[in-house]
């Protein structure tokens, strides 16, 4: 076949790329390399609408053993033990397909963290559908649900902590990010960068099958009514042979066989191998009769580009090809040495004895094409006026109950029931707080680690509410008791081709960069997932932090449900009670305008330093950070989940309370602490200039109150906030 | 005392029970599925996971490789054999214990906190135990017990439930039914008390830090019984 400039077109190259392809190879590619190209080039994997504003990120700090560059980011968590993690989107493929779209991206980045010799220790996931109304969000959610836990629950890894909002610029484009941590000692990291000439190149997994042809292009692609025609795009999961590939290479990786590994994951073994060579300044010469095939007659063209999952491409040490059989054998899974590394810095392929194609390395890496897209700058909305007649005729038990049940604040267990959150057995605290915890094992360590977004405020503003996220993710990590090590982001954005989707890009990141900077908070691994679009419609930007933090004694572990009768209860960081963009405002009061919460690094970084002192010092019997519908609703859930009630007194207030207790002004917890504690805690707090309120007392009657007089029985709150998933799936 | 648990490709709850087992002082060795022949045990587990990734049906091919004729003698034998989740759906396809485990009602995997009520003490498992009622923990999505009337006239006849859902007072009522299990059954022994299998992960309940503490109960309890 000749390749012609519409061929291109239709790899999703622009022409301009297609003719610095031709000039690169001073001349006309096959369709084989053609098709390795168009994998490489496009969005996802060379990050080239992205990569000049990647660089600004923070990527450093004490215990950051690996960033970006890598399978998965790495941090020392003291001990000679360190952890890998990474996030990354499934997003296209869950739509198409929710229940294979959510299982291979869960599968994909367990893939990711084992590679580098951890062993998973927790999963976490992040899905965003559309509004509860639209016709396809419960059959998606559905499946997206079945999807993950058909995965993660087959590999025997906890899932312990999540996110899920409904809101409908996900209607024709919901997001499925899916996070894993794993365990590794610090002395058996294993990395991707080839080393050495006449290596053998080893295949191992599962066979490679016509599946997934062309996946990381169609994430790359906006969706349009023919969508239903790419499902054959998206890969098919097999958890399974995923176990078995997860334990065969961590047995193999207690010897000294691998010089490099790296899974196949996005454009499979095309760029698995691109990537080792590239990385390790080395040629690879791959004989593709020797690639274990699902099916017969696959041509050169399938293979290079076929995504299907549980396989890994690894470099071995000489003569070490017996060693490392024997045990893919034990598991019964495919091993072909496929190839080897050369010095022609080319890949190069075979197939029936006749080079099909070779491409020089550099030029499918480095000279990949960079844009420097254009954006624009988003104006921070103008504060809305709310007349105080407006809050008259609202009734604060009302609006509580509302809130409670709302779709984005009602409680999640419909979904993470169904994901297995105990087996390992060390999962100390789960999901439905603010972090999951998990227990390093045999040891008094625990690492925290949780996931957020705040589209909303991201969509009014996304300089604030790229800093948002940040604080947020920092603050449920504190919550627990944990100190926050370093975070892994998946940056959810509508087309880099449409300068307001870059702009929402451009200054969401930048607000990121900043908070890490401040907090000392660096990003160790992450992933682009940009055409989250229907037509021409983008998502609201939705960058997600996954945030590793690290109790290093276990027994000072918070929660967050309250503890114990007559213990008093404050909220610390201060009320302004700037309701814009609260739930409050947007779904109570119907105003979708407006500025959202502003942050305010100083207080951050002092009130959740301080909060960690006095949990170190065993003052905090329970806290809860104040996040989505204010201080009264954090305050119900932990009620809820202690089953305990309150006696609320409202503090002397310039403000009405129904802005003082629906607010989400930012960098605020609620803590619970012992009447004799409180003087100490006080003078802390004071010390430390950190505002605080006391805001009542817990009781024993399972009732909450106002000032004595308005109650309602917390029995009702937890109806209100836990049936409303549950209703709406089983309907 | 001795125990073994065998690994299964695709068993994920292997290490957990070997941390419970030892624990509690059993000497335990891990097993691979395709030896043939059982170490000296006092107690043979079956862990949970996903055993051959629950293709074809959950249990049904573990129920047939090489180690499990052996444990199958050993059972027939008297010997002490323990199957919790996936290694009860293993129990109930080699025919050890009477039933058969059907995908949950709901149609929805489960993972929570259960009571369960200790139906007969009178066998090796349970024998002393101070507590009626346990708090475990669930983790499956084919837990809902099932079987014939005859078969269930039969195994109440013979005392064969060991365990009913229930909630803290003991009741059983259908509403703590997690997963639509015939009669609210949880756990099932063979005729003669030796095999018991059960869908709650005991070693999963052994530590305060933990879902709670009642496995340390039942395993603390199953060894004294065997000394």
């Amino acid at each position: 076949m000749i390749v012609s400039e519409q061929i291109a077109i239709d790899h999703g190259l622009k022409k301009d790329e297609f003719k610095k392809i031709c000039q690169l190879l001073k001349r006309t590619p096959n369709i084989t390399e053609l098709g390795i190209f168009s994998a490489m080039w496009n969005e996802h994997c060379s990050y080239k609408s992205s990569k000049i504003h990647l660089k600004t990120l923070p990527t450093k700090g004490k215990r950051v053993i690996q960033g970006p560059g890598e399978n998965a980011g790495v941090v020392d968590i003291d001990d000679g033990d360190a952890i890998v993690f990474k996030i990354e989107s499934h997003n296209h493929p869950s739509f198409i397909e929710p229940y294979q779209g959510a299982a291979t991206g869960v599968g994909g980045i367990m893939r990711d963290v084992f590679t580098m010799g951890a062993r998973p220790i927790a999963n976490l996931n992040s899905i965003h559908f559309g509004s509860p109304q639209h016709k396809k969000t419960k059959n998606l959610l559905r499946g997206v649900v079945h999807g993950i836990g058909g995965y993660g629950n087959c590999m025997g890894v906890p899932t312990i902590a999540g996110q899920t909002s409904f809101d409908s610029s996900y209607n024709d484009n919901i997001l499925v990010n899916a996070m894993t941590l794993g365990l590794v000692k610090k002395n058996k990291i294993f990395y991707s960068k080839a080393a050495g000439l006449n290596k053998p190149i080893i295949y191992v997994g599962s066979k490679t099958g016509r599946d997934g042809i062309h996946g990381a292009s169609m994430a790359s692609a906006n969706f349009d009514e023919k969508i239903e025609e790419k499902k054959p795009t998206v890969q098919v999961g097999d958890p399974f042979t995923e176990k078995l590939l997860l334990e065969a290479c961590l047995e193999l990786m207690t010897g000294d066989s691998i010089i490099a590994i790296q899974d196949m994951g996005a454009a499979g073994l095309t760029s698995s191998s691109v990537e080792m060579a590239s990385k390790g300044n080395l040629g690879i010469e791959i004989n593709l009769n020797n690639i274990p095939c699902r099916e017969s007659n696959m041509t050169p063209y399938e293979i290079m580009l076929s995504e299907s999952q549980e396989r890994m491409l690894i470099i071995l040490e000489n003569g070490k090809e017996e060693l490392a059989k024997k045990i893919f054998e034990k598991w019964n899974l495919d091993f072909a040495v496929i190839g080897k590394t050369t010095n022609s810095k080319k890949i190069e392929l075979f197939f029936n004895n006749n080079q099909v194609a070779s491409i020089p390395i550099n030029t499918l890496v480095e000279n990949s094409p960079v844009y420097d897209r254009k954006w624009k700058k988003t104006k921070m909305p103008r504060r809305n006026k709310f007349k105080k007649e407006v809050f008259k005729n609202l009734k604060i038990i009302d609006v509580l109950n509302k809130i409670l049940a709302n779709s984005n604040v009602c409680s999640k267990e419909w979904i993470w029931q169904q994901f297995d959150h105990t087996v390992m057995g060390d999962t100390i605290q789960k999901p439905g707080g603010d972090a999951g915890v998990v227990r390093i094992h045999g040891t008094n360590k625990a690492v925290a680690t949780s996931v957020d977004s705040s589209a909303v405020y991201c969509w009014a503003h996304p300089f604030t509410g790229g800093k948002q996220i940040v604080c947020e993710s920092w603050r449920n990590l504190i919550s627990v008791g944990a100190t926050p090590i370093a975070l892994t982001n998946c940056l959810n954005f509508g087309s880099p081709e449409n300068e307001n989707n870059m702009g929402e890009f451009v200054e969401c990141l930048q607000g990121i960069a900043e908070a890490c900077e401040y907090l000392k908070y660096p990003i160790v691994s992450g992933n682009v997932s940009f055409y989250n679009q229907t037509k021409d419609i983008g998502i609201k930007p939705t960058p997600t932090i996954g945030g590793v933090g690290l109790i290093k004694n276990y027994s000072k572990m918070v929660t967050m449900e309250f503890k114990e009768v007559n213990n008093i209860v404050l909220v610390i960081g201060k009320t302004e009670g700037n309701i814009d963009q609260s739930i409050f405002a947007r779904y109570i009061l119907d105003e979708k305008n407006g500025p959202p919460p502003e942050i305010n690094f100083f207080n951050e970084k002092n009130i959740g330093e301080t909060l960690l002192k006095l949990i170190e010092n065993d003052l905090i019997k329970s806290a809860h950070d104040v996040s989505l519908g204010g201080i009264l609703t954090a305050i119900s859930k932990m009620c809820i989940k202690g089953n305990k009630g309150i006696n609320l007194k409202k503090p002397k207030l310039l403000i009405h309370e129904l802005e003082y207790f629906f607010c989400e002004d930012q960098g605020r917890y609620i803590i619970e602490v012992h009447p004799n504690n409180l003087k100490t805690i006080k003078n802390i707090l004071d010390k430390n200039a950190v505002h605080y309120d006391e805001l009542g007392t817990i009781n024993d009657n399972n009732e909450l109150y106002f000032n004595d007089k308005i109650k309602v029985a917390i029995e009702e709150l937890k109806n209100s906030n836990t049936y409303w998933l549950k209703d709406y799936m089983r309907k | 005392m001795k125990s073994s648990v065998i690994t299964f490709p695709g068993s994920n709850c292997d290490r957990d029970i070997d941390v419970a087992l030892k624990k509690f002082g059993f000497k335990n060795r891990m097993v691979w599925h395709a030896d043939v022949e059982l170490p000296k045990s006092d107690l043979v587990v079956l862990p949970g996971g996903f055993s051959y990734g629950d293709y074809l049906r959950c249990g049904s091919m573990a129920a047939k490789t090489k180690i499990m004729q052996s444990v199958i003698n050993f059972a027939k034998g008297g010997g002490l054999v323990l199957g919790i989740c996936n290694g009860f759906q293993i129990l109930v396809e080699t025919g050890l214990v009477p039933g058969v485990l059907l995908r949950n009602k709901y149609l929805e995997f489960i993972c929570k906190n259960v009571f369960v009520k200790i139906n007969n003490k009178h066998n090796i498992f349970f024998k002393s135990l101070e507590k009626d009622i346990l708090e475990f923990h669930i983790a499956h999505n084919e837990g809902n017990y099932f079987c014939s009337k005859d078969q269930l006239k039969e195994i109440e006849d013979n005392d064969q439930v060991a365990l009913y859902y229930c909630n803290q007072n003991g009741d059983t009522e259908e509403q703590y039914n997690p997963n639509g299990s015939i009669k609210n059954i949880a756990g099932i022994f063979n005729k003669e008390k030796n095999i018991f299998g059960l869908m709650p992960h005991p070693e999963r309940m052994i530590d305060k830090s933990l879902s709670g503490e009642d496995g340390s109960l039942f395993f603390k309890n199953l060894i004294n019984n065997l000394k």
